[in-house]
Order: C-alpha cells, then sequence, then structure tokens
C-alpha cells in the first residue's frame, strides 16, 4: 500500500529525515516510536504532504503511483487520513457542515455523486454514535471551545466518515484520559479490515493495548533504526531509548 | 457644465419648507464643492474619478418598477417593506400595513410629520461635511419611519433602494429619518440595488434618533453591482440608556464609502458597530466610523473585519472623541486585515482623542494572511484549497455577525459571502 523509498526532507534547511525506509502492506498496523525529534510528526507531514516540509530524496509511493507531488488534497482524495496533535478550530463553520464538505468532496474527487442531505444524516448519525460523539458538538462550530479529548474523537469521527485507506495516528494518544483512549481506540479498530492499513505514531505503549500493531518501528534521528513485533513496544516502554542510542551512535 | 454647477443651478430655486437648513447646506456646497483628497477626511478616497461621469439628476418619480423587479433583493421573510426607486418612496412596492408605527415617504412626512421632521431632520446629520450638505439642498425623497414609544417591533423593516438607471448615468439622493421612541425595540435591513447596467452614484443620508433605553438595529447589505457607487452618511444620535447597534456588510460595489456617526448624547447609552469588507478586484472600500462620547458611562464596540483579494482597497477610520465631561467611558475598537494579494491594500487608523481621565479605551489593529497550518488540515481533510481558504476567510469574518439578530438575515449573509468566495458550502453556526 504505502512505500517509502529512502525518504530524505528537511524543514527550513534543516534535515530531518534521512534516508527512511518503510513498506507497509494492506491491512497492517505499524507503530512509530521513537525520542523526541527523531522526526515521527515530519514522517506524517511528509506523507499527507504539507508544504512546509521539502521532500530532497526518495520516492513516496501509495499503491503504485509515486505521490510526492500530489497535493495534500489530492492525497486525501486518495484515501490517506492524518489525525492531527493539535486540530484546528474553524469559528462559524459547524463540525457537521465541515465533514458534508470533506466528504463530498472526496466523492466528487473519485467521481462519485454527492450524498444527498438524508443520506450524510444517516451517515453522520451512524459514526458519530459510534465515537459516543454528542450530538451537540455536531452543531457547534468545529472543534471550537472543544476539550482536548473531544478534539481528538472528532478527528476519529471524521476518519470514520472518511473512512481512508490508510490512517496515519500522529500522537492522537497524547494527553487522553483512559476512557477517550479506548473511545478513540475502538474507532481505529473498528475501521480494521484486509484493505486498511494504519500508521501509529505514539509515545506510549499505553494505545498499543488498545490498538495492537503488527509492528513496531523505532525512529531516531530520521532513520527507522530497529523494527520488531509488539512486545518491543513493551520493551521501549521498560528501558526507553538510551540503549537504542547508544547502539546506534556506536556503530 | 460640472456636476457640481448641474446641481447648484438645478436647486437653486428649489421651494423648501426646511429654507434655513437648505439655505445653510447651499452656501457650503457653493462653496466647497465636492470633498477632494486634501481633505483628511478623504485622504484615501478619491471622488474624482466618479465625478467624472456625466450623471442625470432624479427629478421625478419613475413608475416602471414592478414587483417581480424588487422581489429578488428581499431576505425572504416576513417584512415590513419598503421600496424606493431612484430616490423615491414608492408606495405600491412597498408593504408597510401596520398602525404601530409610521412608515411613510419623507416628502409625506415634510407635509403631515412635520413636528417630527422639525425635531430631528438636519440635527445630528452634519452639513458641514460636503456630501451632507450636497443631499440637504438636492434630495428628493426618502425614507421616513417613527416607532412610537413602547413598541417592541414584531418584525424587522427592509428597505430596499432600487436604482434604475432610466435616465443613464445617474446621481441619486435619498434621505431618510428614522425616530425610535422610549423603550421601542426595532430592527431596519437597508440595501442598494442598480438594477440596470449604468453607472450610479448614490449619495444617501440617514438621520436616527434611538430614543431612551430603546434597542435599535441597522443592518446595511452593500452587495451592489460593479458599476454601483455609494457614499453612506449615517448618523445615530443615541439618548439615555439605548442600545444602538450598525452593521455594514461590504461584499459587492464599485467604490463604497461609509461615513458613520454615532453621538452619544445620553448616559449609560452603548454604541455597536460592526463591519465586515470582503473584497476583490478593483473594489474599494472606506469606512469612516466616529463615535462622540459626550457624557459619562457610555460604552462604544467597534469591530471591523476586512479581506482584500486582487487589487482591492480597504480604508478604515476609526476616530473616537471622548469628551471631558465623559468620564468612565468604555471604549473597544478592533480591525483586523486579511491581505489575499500583494496588490491589496488597507489603510488603517484608529484615531483616539481622549480628554476625560476615568476612561478605559483599547484599540487594536492586524493585518495577516491565512494561515498555512490551518489550509493544510482541511486540505488533508479532502477539501480543496479554495474552499480551504473560503472556511478560513469565513471563520476570521464570523465574529463581526455576532450582532446579526435575524436568522433570514443571517443564513442570505452566510449565502452572500460563500458566493463571493465563489464556493458552495453552508455557513454558519
Amino acid at each position: 500500500m504505502l512505500k517509502l523509498k529512502n525518504i530524505k526532507a528537511s524543514v527550513e534547511d534543516k534535515d530531518i529525515l534521512k534516508g527512511l525506509n518503510l513498506e507497509i502492506k494492506p491491512g497492517e498496523i505499524h507503530a512509530i516510536m521513537g525520542p523526541n525529534g527523531a522526526g515521527k510528526s515530519t514522517l506524517s507531514s511528509v506523507i499527507a504532504g504539507k508544504e512546509k516540509f521539502s521532500v530532497d530524496a526518495g520516492e513516496i509511493e501509495f499503491e503504485g503511483e509515486v505521490i510526492n507531488d500530489l497535493a495534500p488534497e489530492e492525497r486525501a482524495h486518495k484515501g490517506i487520513f492524518m489525525s492531527f496533535q493539535h486540530p484546528i478550530e474553524i469559528p462559524g463553520v459547524t463540525t457537521t457542515n465541515f465533514v458534508k464538505a470533506a466528504v463530498n468532496a472526496k466523492r466528487v474527487a473519485e467521481g462519485k455523486e454527492e450524498l444527498t442531505p438524508g443520506e450524510m444524516l444517516r451517515l453522520i448519525k451512524e459514526k458519530s454514535a459510534l465515537l459516543e460523539l454528542d450530538r451537540k458538538f455536531l452543531s457547534r462550530s468545529l472543534n471550537e471551545g472543544f476539550s482536548g479529548g473531544e478534539k481528538k474523537r472528532n478527528e476519529i469521527f471524521q476518519m470514520a466518515m472518511l473512512e481512508p485507506k490508510l490512517a496515519i495516528l500522529d500522537e492522537t494518544d497524547s494527553g487522553l484520559d483512559i476512557d477517550a483512549l479506548r473511545i478513540v481506540a475502538n474507532g481505529v479498530n473498528m475501521l480494521r479490515s484486509p484493505e486498511r492499513s494504519a500508521i501509529v505514531i505514539t509515545h506510549y505503549q499505553r494505545l498499543l493495548d488498545y490498538i495492537v500493531p503488527d509492528f513496531v518501528h523505532v525512529l531516531y534521528d530520521g532513520r527507522i533504526v530497529k523494527t520488531g513485533g509488539k512486545e518491543l513496544a513493551l520493551e521501549l516502554e521498560e528501558k526507553g531509548y538510551d540503549w537504542i542510542k547508544e547502539e546506534i551512535d556506536n556503530k | 457644465m460640472s456636476l457640481e454647477e448641474k446641481i447648484i443651478s438645478t436647486f437653486k430655486q428649489k421651494n423648501s419648507k426646511l429654507a434655513e437648513v437648505f439655505n445653510q447646506a447651499f452656501e457650503l456646497f457653493e462653496q466647497k464643492g465636492f470633498p477632494t483628497k486634501k481633505n483628511e477626511d478623504w485622504k484615501y478616497t478619491s471622488l474624482k474619478k466618479l465625478l467624472k461621469t456625466d450623471y442625470s439628476l432624479v427629478t421625478e418619480i419613475n413608475n416602471n418598477i414592478e414587483a417581480k423587479d424588487v422581489e429578488p433583493f428581499f431576505i425572504g421573510a416576513d417584512t415590513y417593506k419598503v421600496v424606493l426607486v431612484d430616490g423615491f418612496y414608492n408606495a405600491d412596492l412597498s408593504h408597510v400595513d401596520t398602525d404601530k408605527i409610521t412608515i411613510s415617504s419623507m416628502q409625506d412626512a415634510i407635509e403631515n410629520n412635520a413636528e417630527l421632521v422639525e425635531k430631528h431632520f438636519a440635527k445630528v446629520a452634519d452639513n458641514n461635511q460636503e456630501m451632507v450638505a450636497l443631499n440637504t439642498i438636492s434630495f428628493n425623497d426618502g425614507v421616513f419611519v417613527n416607532i412610537p414609544n413602547n413598541v417592541i417591533l414584531d418584525k424587522p423593516i427592509e428597505v430596499i433602494n432600487i436604482a434604475t438607471g432610466v435616465l443613464g448615468d445617474t446621481l441619486i439622493q435619498p434621505r431618510n429619518l428614522i425616530v425610535v421612541g422610549k423603550n421601542a425595540d426595532a430592527k431596519l435591513i437597508e440595501r442598494h440595488q442598480n438594477i440596470s447596467e449604468n453607472t450610479i452614484l448614490t449619495n444617501s443620508v440617514t438621520e436616527i434618533s434611538v430614543g431612551e433605553n430603546a434597542y435599535y438595529y441597522h443592518y446595511k447589505i452593500q452587495n451592489d453591482t460593479e458599476v454601483s457607487n455609494l457614499v453612506d452618511n449615517t448618523f445615530v444620535d443615541q439618548n439615555r440608556y439605548s442600545n444602538a447597534y450598525v452593521d455594514t456588510f461590504a461584499f459587492g460595489g464599485n467604490v463604497t464609502r461609509n461615513n458613520l456617526s454615532f453621538l452619544l448624547n445620553g448616559e449609560n447609552a452603548v454604541a455597536n458597530l460592526d463591519g465586515i469588507s470582503l473584497l476583490n478586484k478593483n473594489q474599494h472600500v472606506d469606512n469612516f466610523t466616529f463615535v462622540d462620547h459626550r457624557v459619562p458611562n457610555c460604552d462604544s464596540n467597534e469591530l471591523y473585519k476586512g479581506i482584500y483579494d486582487d487589487k482591492s482597497k480597504g480604508v478604515f477610520t476609526g476616530k473616537v472623541m471622548i469628551r471631558k465631561d465623559a468620564q468612565n467611558t468604555k471604549g473597544d475598537q478592533q480591525n483586523n486585515n486579511i491581505l489575499l494579494s500583494e496588490n491589496a491594500q488597507i489603510n488603517a487608523k484608529p484615531q483616539m482623542e481622549i480628554y476625560a481621565d476615568d476612561v478605559k479605551a483599547a484599540h487594536g489593529c492586524t493585518i495577516g494572511q491565512l494561515d498555512d497550518d490551518a489550509l493544510f488540515f482541511m486540505r488533508q481533510r479532502c477539501i480543496p484549497l479554495k474552499e480551504a481558504k473560503a472556511m478560513l476567510m469565513y471563520a476570521f469574518a464570523s465574529e463581526a455577525l455576532k450582532n446579526v439578530k435575524v436568522e433570514e438575515l443571517k443564513t442570505q449573509i452566510n449565502k452572500q459571502i460563500a458566493q463571493k468566495l465563489g464556493v458552495n458550502i453552508e455557513f454558519g453556526v
């Protein structure tokens, strides 16, 4: 589904990713862990196409197509979704109207008809119920005055509405209490299927109890330096990153 | 013959019941003529180019307008409807069937409501201003509204100013007087619409007196065609404990100048000024505001948002005078702008003169661009760049809609904003 081939990326002339390779097959969940400043958030921004980040070398291949030059919305139309650490507030645009615009833009890009208001309403009801999202949030301005947990749940709700092929959760769990964490994880798990994949970027092993990964990667200094199964996350939780840093720095 | 000379010779012989006011204004206009950029208050707006047009002056009523010509410009709600055609009150197209209030033509009011007219006419409008003097000497008609004491108006009043262009390029000058009684509550929506291809210059004067403890809301929808120009002179006289709101939504038109003055003459009055300017191409909108705190314990709140694309130009002047006696005044003024193009311009000038010592006055002015991180967020959610920008612009401007208390009007404004931005998005909460 997604192949990152020797990606080098920089922001404001600072090299962040320094030859990163990663392959994600359909149905797989990959967790990315690593110390602060390793390049985790850059990785998600680069896949989603944030223009501030310059991809200086390497190819991002999504379903067999090189997407390096595609705009963020074109990547989103192809099925790439990224959940934000800090979702944006948009006063004057309700969550419902935002989601409508998003879903219909995707459908139009796919050559499908827009959903009728009735169909849209049914879909919104169904998905918001899964996320235990209070109806009153839907008619309020997007994320305006929402708590951190509400914003994250709203992110997963939007993901559920858009049904992406590849979901990137960028530290979605940071700052969530356990109830919110469970709801978010449920939302992600409900989308799991043999065709869908996810990248879960996290500092904490805790999330991986709920969203069980197939692989755990350690990102350090712009590269993936270690890959293992879910037990690697437990080991990292226990021992921290210093032993990995030492291993790499001594090479 | 210049326009100035034409006006002077046309109206010199006019017999007026308001002879004294008329003569004063006539003298001033004859002496000063149109304002030029040498006048500090007109530094950023030049009428020179507009005045090269040979405008026809309207001297008689044109009755060729039908209801269907006007219908599209109403907000689609149950309202009292007033239609002015080329500055003349049109009774056939107006629907004001009520005996609770008086809505009539200005001419009618001068004849039949002489006492009220005399009390208020040209009392707050400043005839030392050239454009006001011009209107005073050459207006034909307009609308007169009297909301008696204690009347809570059951529905808003809509005033549509139709420019027919039947005389070719035309100068139109409505003169309006709105008197809101003690404890009354009323809302009025004002719109100017050119239904021709001809160039229109409207120079309107509206005087509003808001009675003790009354609430008055006045919404200006400026969404006219590209050949339409407007100089709007609005003066609000506030009595004690009154609350007055004037919202100015400038989306269309060519050159628009809003001279908006609030005169706080009674203690504990609150003046509220909100505005959104959403401009592109070569549009020019100048919001020249003046709040005069003459007595103690009044508040004024001013919030103007501007978004400028292409070669459009915005001007904001926020003049606030806090006189020596106006102790315990609270004045807040915010003017926030977004420039979308390198060729767009905003000239912003907060201007506070404070002579009282117990005053809380704040002003802020910002000029910025759209936030890239926010745009990325929306595009990541499949929303194309144009729509994403539109949402951000709406989010930026929407705070200035807070005092729009008529639901259908809000819907209409949201639609006009979406239309102006070229997107099909349902705005509004």
